[in-house]
């Protein structure tokens, strides 16, 4: 405390506080202790908010792009696919159909072909029987090999050989394969594949008979963990027999010891037949006899996917790069034009019928006022459903209006005006809708500007149009600004009012979102849809606040 | 599953034997989701009441049938399925199952034998389109129009919706290219057989596009099956499609100058599911129930709320009088002999291939 002067400076100049720390940083300290108060304060509002809106809403836009389906479905399939080349429009190589059938087998017990299927029915029509069947004939393929094994030594009926050979017991086991199959289920399956197996793989059968040591392993693990099995004594599926055919074509078992080796050595002695891979998925479906679905895989195979985001806006993505959808199929696009442009028509139309309300709300004495207030919230006491079905009784042909016109005989009665299920419908039922959101910032923006400005400017010979126009109307338009974002970001995203009243031409994009989202279950599209639009209304904010300037709207 | 068939062998035993079923291994709550309205209403007639009764559950409704699929879909997700039995029409039974969301049902073991002995499997017979569907009525998408507005020639042929001379005036379709592309197909000269391999290629949709065009401005677009009904009603159409059901009720309860056009109608099926992901007891609790709902006589006694037909062979001739009106159900059945003459089934498998793809033409036709 020595090197403080009386006036309260250290040695260097600074201000310190009390206590002799410096000032700055005493005053820092005493600010993040207010700050973090504060946090704690609105920390339940926040921690409610990020989980109940914001991590929602982030993982709903997150699946515009995810598509880890088709590579956690067909992972090997996938891998064999990345070395053919499409561009050639013949089939892929038999490895990629001996793949897929290992693949498709595993993901058919496990019922996520299906799955599958309807994820890439999206891309490509036909993709989702196509799977579905195959996942039905699949075992057939299966029972080409099982039958002549069984047949030549009936000792391979029992699931006990099987299990013998390749359980590892006091062996050597192989960890990777054991770990890489349970990644395998879990990717599949969206289980932890995590329980006990009561089975690892024997390290050198892994290696002699690779493919048939993996299929072993992921039926053991499924039997186990999914069927709640053991799987020592039970049979292996068909494709496990399948896989031993294969591998002993190649394997050399000369220096194997182990059990069962006699029973292995006489089945590669007897040189049984391996299915045609390829001829057999031809017999299951001529479909897969043609590169297209093989393409459709290939071309959709990334973990990410920008295909969502693509046909979102009326265009898709083919094995040769990005094209616009058949003229028939572009919808989307046009969707969203429309609704940008019918929600400006119903926030004028607000602006044109709010505005004069707003003023004369602000104008007449408070008792008045509060009657007024009273007849503008009172259709927000009504069901939103309830009062556009009310329009649907006054618009419709036979409706309220028609009938009075035709009474009046301003409209003949052959030709009575079509007022309701196209975009008039729709302006009217939403513009009704929206109104009070228009009113209220218009009326407390307006109640605020004082009337002796009109007073003055009159006074010193203002037309009532120059008063109103050049003093009224600029300190009105905060409150025009506030009331045409909320009405516009609202109608954006109309949905029961435009499918109730629009008929066709009256729908918005909001209306496909929800189709994909309840009835199509494309989710991914659903998803790239709302983000675009989300994009949109945040573009239009930014472009509002270059030109208008967000420090002009006011509530109040 | 070894649980399942043992859990249900016992409560076939304790349900054979008339008892009050106080068994531990099943939940005392069963919540139910079904369409609501009158449909709800008569199985809650049918089957929830005479359930819940002698077995002490607990039955909570829940009308989400419309957005079954996608909700079942965000519950099994999160990993919190709360509903048991879950009553959806065939095509989406097929994509539940598709997406692993229903379970698999062994129809000879989970349901219950005609009363002289069939085996459930062949008693259901063709109805059984997927391995996790069980039907429970046959219902059907038809015609219906007012009879003092069709002039003086009341239209015999579903063509007559496609024919604005003899009928001039607005129709209503519903707002999707299922059975609309049908029936423009078949008014287009299209052979009944034919009508899936026209709409599976490009020209045949243009084709059914074209039919559809010629009436376009004369269509006022449904996507609510009481919208028909009311439109009717109203006077806004003069004819219209919608479900056989809500026809009925138009006619017969509330008495419209109304008539059915069953010509072509297209039959579709409306039956349960059981979600996947339910604790054991609450499975073996829905398993009972479907069980004993889908039941030749239970099946039969629905008919006595609503116009539709039981999904079993069995149950057909068991079918008697509405419970209020009095009247005999049976020549209101879409199967009967005299309203099914000229019939379409529905191709479950046809669109769950093409529906996005021809949904997407179809919507881009209406919205030019």
């Amino acid at each position: 405390m020595s090197d403080i002067s009386a006036d309260g400076l250290d040695a260097n100049g600074l201000v310190l506080a009390a206590d002799g720390t410096p000032l700055k940083r005493s005053l820092a300290r005493a600010m993040r202790r207010q700050k973090l108060r504060a946090l704690l304060l609105v920390a339940p509002l926040l921690i409610f908010v990020l989980l109940t809106f914001i991590v929602p809403i982030a993982s709903m836009l997150f699946r515009s792009v995810e598509n880890d389906i088709v590579s956690n479905t067909l992972p090997n399939t996938v891998q064999e696919l990345g070395r053919w080349d499409a561009s050639t429009s013949e089939l892929p190589p038999e490895p990629v159909f001996e793949a897929m059938f290992f693949d498709m087998f595993i993901a058919a017990e496990a019922k996520r072909h299906t799955r599958l299927g309807t994820r890439l029915n999206y891309e490509q029509t036909g993709i989702s029987s196509l799977f579905r069947q195959t996942g039905r004939k699949l075992d057939d393929i299966g029972k080409v090999t099982k039958k002549p094994l069984e047949a030549f030594d009936s000792a391979w009926k029992d699931g006990e050989t099987w299990y013998a050979i390749f359980n590892a017991g006091d062996a050597p086991a192989s960890k990777n394969l054991m770990k890489s199959q349970r990644g395998l289920l879990k990717r599949l399956t969206s289980d932890p594949a995590s329980g006990d197996v009561n089975f690892s793989p024997r390290a050198d059968v892994t290696k002699l008979l690779p493919k048939a040591a993996r299929e072993y392993t992921a039926w053991a693990i499924f039997t186990a963990v999914q069927d709640e099995k053991d799987p020592a004594t039970r049979d292996p599926w068909e494709s496990v027999y399948t896989a031993l055919i294969l591998d002993l074509k190649t394997a050399d078992l000369s220096g194997y010891t182990g059990p069962n080796e006699d029973l292995l050595k006489a089945a590669q002695a007897a040189d049984l037949p391996v299915p045609a891979f390829s001829e057999a998925f031809a017999d299951m479906d001529k479909d897969w006899a043609t590169p297209v679905p093989w393409k459709t895989i290939q071309t959709h195979s990334g973990l990410y996917t920008s295909g969502y985001f693509l046909n979102a806006i009326d265009a898709q993505k083919t094995d040769d790069g990005v094209a616009w959808q058949p003229e028939n199929k572009q919808i989307l696009l046009k969707l969203f034009g429309r609704t940008l442009i019918m929600s400006l028509i119903i926030t004028g139309s607000c602006i044109m019928l709010g505005y004069p309300i707003a003023w004369l709300l602000s104008n007449v004495s408070a008792r008045n006022a509060n009657l007024l207030l009273i007849l503008v919230l009172l259709p927000f006491w009504t069901s939103l459903l309830v009062r556009t079905s009310a329009w649907k009784v006054m618009l419709q042909q036979n409706g309220v209006i028609n009938e009075v016109l035709v009474w009046i005989g301003l409209v003949p009665d052959a030709e009575r005006l079509i007022l309701i299920n196209n975009q008039f419908g729709t302006i009217v039922a939403m513009t009704h809708i929206l109104l009070p959101f228009m009113i209220l910032p218009m009326y407390s923006v307006m109640s605020t500007i004082p009337p002796v400005y009109l007073r003055a400017a009159k006074s010193m010979g203002a037309t009532n149009w120059t008063a109103f126009w050049r003093v009224y109307f600029p300190q009105s338009i905060p409150g025009i600004g506030a009331g045409s974002i909320l009405v516009f970001i609202l109608s954006i995203g109309y949905y029961i009012t435009p499918e109730i009243v629009g008929g066709t031409k009256g729908v918005f994009i909001s209306n496909r979102i929800a189709y994909h989202i309840s009835s199509s279950l494309n989710w991914g599209l659903a998803a790239a849809l709302g983000t675009i639009l989300l994009v949109v209304v945040l573009a239009l904010y930014w472009a509002y606040d270059r030109i208008v300037g967000i420090d002009n709207v006011k509530l109040g | 599953m070894k649980l399942t068939k043992t859990l249900l062998a016992t409560t076939a035993l304790t349900v054979a034997a008339g008892m009050v079923n106080a068994d531990g291994h099943m939940s005392s709550e069963l919540t139910i989701v079904s369409w609501g309205g009158a449909y709800s209403a008569s199985q809650k007639g049918a089957y929830h009441d005479p359930y819940a009764e002698a077995n002490g559950v607990t039955i909570i409704n829940d009308d989400s049938s419309a957005e079954a699929v996608a909700k079942l879909r965000a519950m099994s997700e999160a990993d919190n399925v709360t509903w048991d039995v879950v009553d959806v029409v065939a095509a989406d039974a097929i994509r539940l199952c598709d997406e692993g969301l229903a379970m698999e049902i062994d129809a000879d073991t989970m349901l219950a034998d005609a009363p002289d002995g069939t085996k459930a499997s062949e008693d259901f017979g063709d109805l059984l389109v997927s391995d996790c569907f069980i039907p429970q009525i046959v219902y059907s998408t038809t015609f219906g129009y007012r009879t003092d507005l069709v002039g003086d020639t009341a239209p015999t042929t579903v063509c007559a919706v496609f024919d604005t001379d003899a009928y001039p005036g607005k129709r209503a379709l519903e707002k999707r290219p299922i059975n609309n592309m049908e029936w423009a197909l078949l008014c287009d000269g299209v052979a009944k057989g034919d009508v899936y391999d026209v709409l599976a290629t490009q020209e045949g949709q243009d084709k059914a596009l074209a039919k559809l065009d010629t009436i376009k401005d004369d269509v006022i677009w449904w996507s609510a099956g009481a919208d028909t009904p009311q439109l009717l009603a109203d006077g806004e159409v003069i004819m219209g499609s919608t479900y056989n059901g809500r026809l009925f009720a138009a006619i017969e309860e509330q008495k419209l100058p109304v008539a059915m056009l069953w010509d072509a109608q297209v039959f579709d099926l409306d039956g349960w599911i059981i979600p996947t992901g339910l604790s054991p007891e609450r499975q073996a609790r829905a398993l009972d129930y479907i069980m004993f709902a889908t039941d030749t006589q239970r099946l039969a006694d629905q008919a006595q709320y609503i116009s539709y037909g039981p999904a079993r062979k069995s149950s057909a001739p068991l079918v008697g009088k509405h419970i209020s009106l009095g009247i005999d159900m049976a020549p209101h059945m879409p199967t009967d002999p005299n309203n099914a003459k000229n019939t379409f089934l529905y191709n479950y498998e046809f669109w769950a291939d093409y529906r996005d793809d021809i949904d997407a033409k179809f919507q881009a036709w209406l919205a030019k």
